[in-house]
């Protein structure tokens, strides 16, 4: 191939590419913007393939077939509720892959065209070492979100004193540590430059809690496009930086969207410290204040007889896979001729439209779904909401009491219903630290359990 | 025509400008409910770097370069196959209503 086709075939990859992020407007057209972007990469793997650089195939097919079925293995056993995990060690491994492809650079320039070793272009080193430095901040700062979303590390922030100001420091040192590889492409400085990177990496996750992982995992999401922005302008190659940009600014797209979501701004989330059990007094159930229970079988009662209901669903309800029982419970509401549906807010679960999958998995339809903008000003016309698993996002303090952690963030308006079934544990606080005072108002009636049991019960009182 | 001096640096740029807004408009057009499978898919497409591991693994001598290569192509194929197949299990989960 000329390098004048490969670049037209690269054009090509990079135009499947943009068709599959536009199939995802909508569930019906999504099916197929993943099989374009499937074929996009095909094409751009066949063109380099194809051109001259390439003459021994024997370790890039091992490559592919250990890579290939390790993904394909991981991708098929994953639990949904493991998903943002999940996503959190894809974007480290793409994080890696820039290192090494940047490393490979570095030791053979030649293969690239960016000069000889020893003696690379300048423009190319600056490149290459941002794309380093992006690409191993990603990779050390994917491991720590994994860790904790995964339970291995505490998911509490871990702040100490002076962490600001090491940040700023490294910061500052890998900055000029970029800036003096172009004067001395020594391996040395190169290996500096990614040591630096994957330092920063770890120092700017760990301060973060918990609640704020959706921002985080956007964030690398973001992070891993443009590393391989980087990347792209190192090999001059276009189709590695328009798919950059698009993968870098849909990062970015939905750390604003969970930032709004949670009305944080997105410098507090990284300054980090909020969250967890660190977070302020988790003020216990004060004063005379007492929240009314009952019992699945009241819970039955009170759903059958409503004429509509809107369920909203946590993160707590993943966790106790409840997800199935749910669905079993809405079913039969509708064959009683209950009016059923499900109100997201944009932070519910622990990544971006988390929860539309778990309810789609446990196959609610998704035109039964909404989001919070399209579905708040209908529970004033609700007879029940019946919240599960969920706390914070349905918290009325965060409209009235400016003192809250969580004052200005969106929550559904749960309490405008009839009457509020609140199914969870305890009356401990949710993620963010804070009491709710839905929990005591009169309309308020607790379901204390296991939000999966509770499901089952009510399936059983309701049969 | 005098296109002596433009550098390869800023038709790369002009692309990554250009594309950074294809990318935001698009990207807002995405309905929430498919954020999950929109992070999940971007994450298999920026494994597009296997584009680069490959041009360090195909040569025919055995050096540091093609050892980072033949790695680097391995942790992108994790990726490209985890990443689309995830995308496809969670899309054939979305289906309307009976």
């Amino acid at each position: 191939m000329t390098e004048n086709q490969t670049a037209i075939a690269y054009l090509i990859a990079g135009v499947f590419f943009i068709m599959a992020l536009r199939g995802l407007s909508s569930p019906v057209t999504a099916r197929r913007g993943n099989f374009l972007a499937i074929a996009g990469m095909v094409i751009a793997i066949a063109t380099t393939l194809a051109s001259p650089h390439v003459v021994s195939y024997e370790w890039i097919a091992a490559g592919v077939v250990i890579g290939g079925a390790i993904g394909t293995f991981i991708a098929l056993r994953i639990q949904m509720t493991a998903l943002p995990q999940l996503v959190a060690a894809f974007h480290s491994l793409v994080g890696l892959a820039a290192v090494f492809v940047a490393a490979a650079a570095f030791y053979a320039p030649e293969a690239y065209g960016i000069g000889q070793a020893g003696d690379i272009h300048v423009e190319s080193l600056i490149e290459m070492g941002l794309g380093t430095a992006i690409g191993a901040i990603t990779f050390t700062g994917s491991i720590i979100a994994f860790g904790k979303l995964q339970g291995l590390i505490t998911s509490n922030p871990l702040v100490f004193p002076g962490q600001h100001l090491l940040n700023a420091l490294l910061l500052a040192l890998l900055i000029a540590a970029i800036g003096y590889f172009c004067f001395d492409q020594s391996p040395m400085i190169f290996w500096i430059i990614v040591g630096l990177s994957l330092a920063i990496g770890i120092l700017v996750i760990v301060p973060i809690g918990g609640a704020d992982m959706p921002v985080v995992i956007s964030m690398l999401n973001s992070y891993s496009g443009w590393a391989a922005c980087g990347i792209g302008f190192t090999l001059s190659n276009n189709m590695l930086i328009i798919t950059g940009a698009l993968v870098g600014s849909s990062g970015a797209i939905l750390s604003y969207i969970m930032c709004k979501g949670m009305n944080r701004s997105f410098f507090s989330v990284i300054l980090g410290g909020f969250g967890g059990e660190t977070a302020g007094p988790a003020a216990g159930p004060g004063g005379d204040r007492s929240a009314k229970s009952g019992s699945a079988e009241d819970a039955a009662f009170i759903l059958k007889n409503a004429g509509s209901v809107i369920i909203v669903p946590g993160y707590g309800f993943a966790v106790a896979q409840a997800q199935h029982a749910l669905r079993e419970m809405a079913d039969m509401l509708k064959e009683q001729g209950v009016k059923v549906r499900y109100a997201i807010h944009p932070v519910a679960g622990r990544m971006p439209g988390h929860m539309n999958v778990l309810l789609a998995e446990a196959k609610v339809p998704y035109d039964e779904v909404f989001e919070l903008e399209d579905i708040n000003r209908d529970f004033a016309s609700t007879d029940v909401a019946f919240v599960i698993g969920a706390n914070d996002v349905v918290n009325p303090a965060a409209k009235t009491d400016t003192t809250s952690p969580i004052y200005g963030m969106p929550v559904l308006d749960a309490e405008n219903a009839g009457t509020v079934l609140f199914c969870k544990r305890s009356l401990a606080s949710g993620y963010a630290g804070v009491d709710n005072p839905l929990f005591y108002r009169d309309n308020t009636m607790m379901l204390f359990g296991d939000a999966k049991k509770m499901c089952e019960d009510v399936v059983k009182a309701l049969g | 025509m005098e296109s002596v001096g433009l550098d390869p640096f800023v038709i790369g740029f002009t692309v990554f400008v250009l594309a950074v807004f294809v990318g935001y408009y698009v990207v807002w057009n995405v309905t929430p409910a498919l954020h999950s499978p929109l992070m999940s898919v971007t994450n298999a497409i920026s494994s597009v770097i296997i584009v680069g591991a490959l041009i360090a693994a195909g040569p025919m001598d055995l050096n540091l370069s093609k050892v980072f290569g033949f790695i680097a192509v391995t942790l992108a194929a994790i990726n490209i196959f985890g990443g689309f197949i995830v995308t496809r299990r969670m899309l054939q989960m979305f289906r309307k209503k009976k």
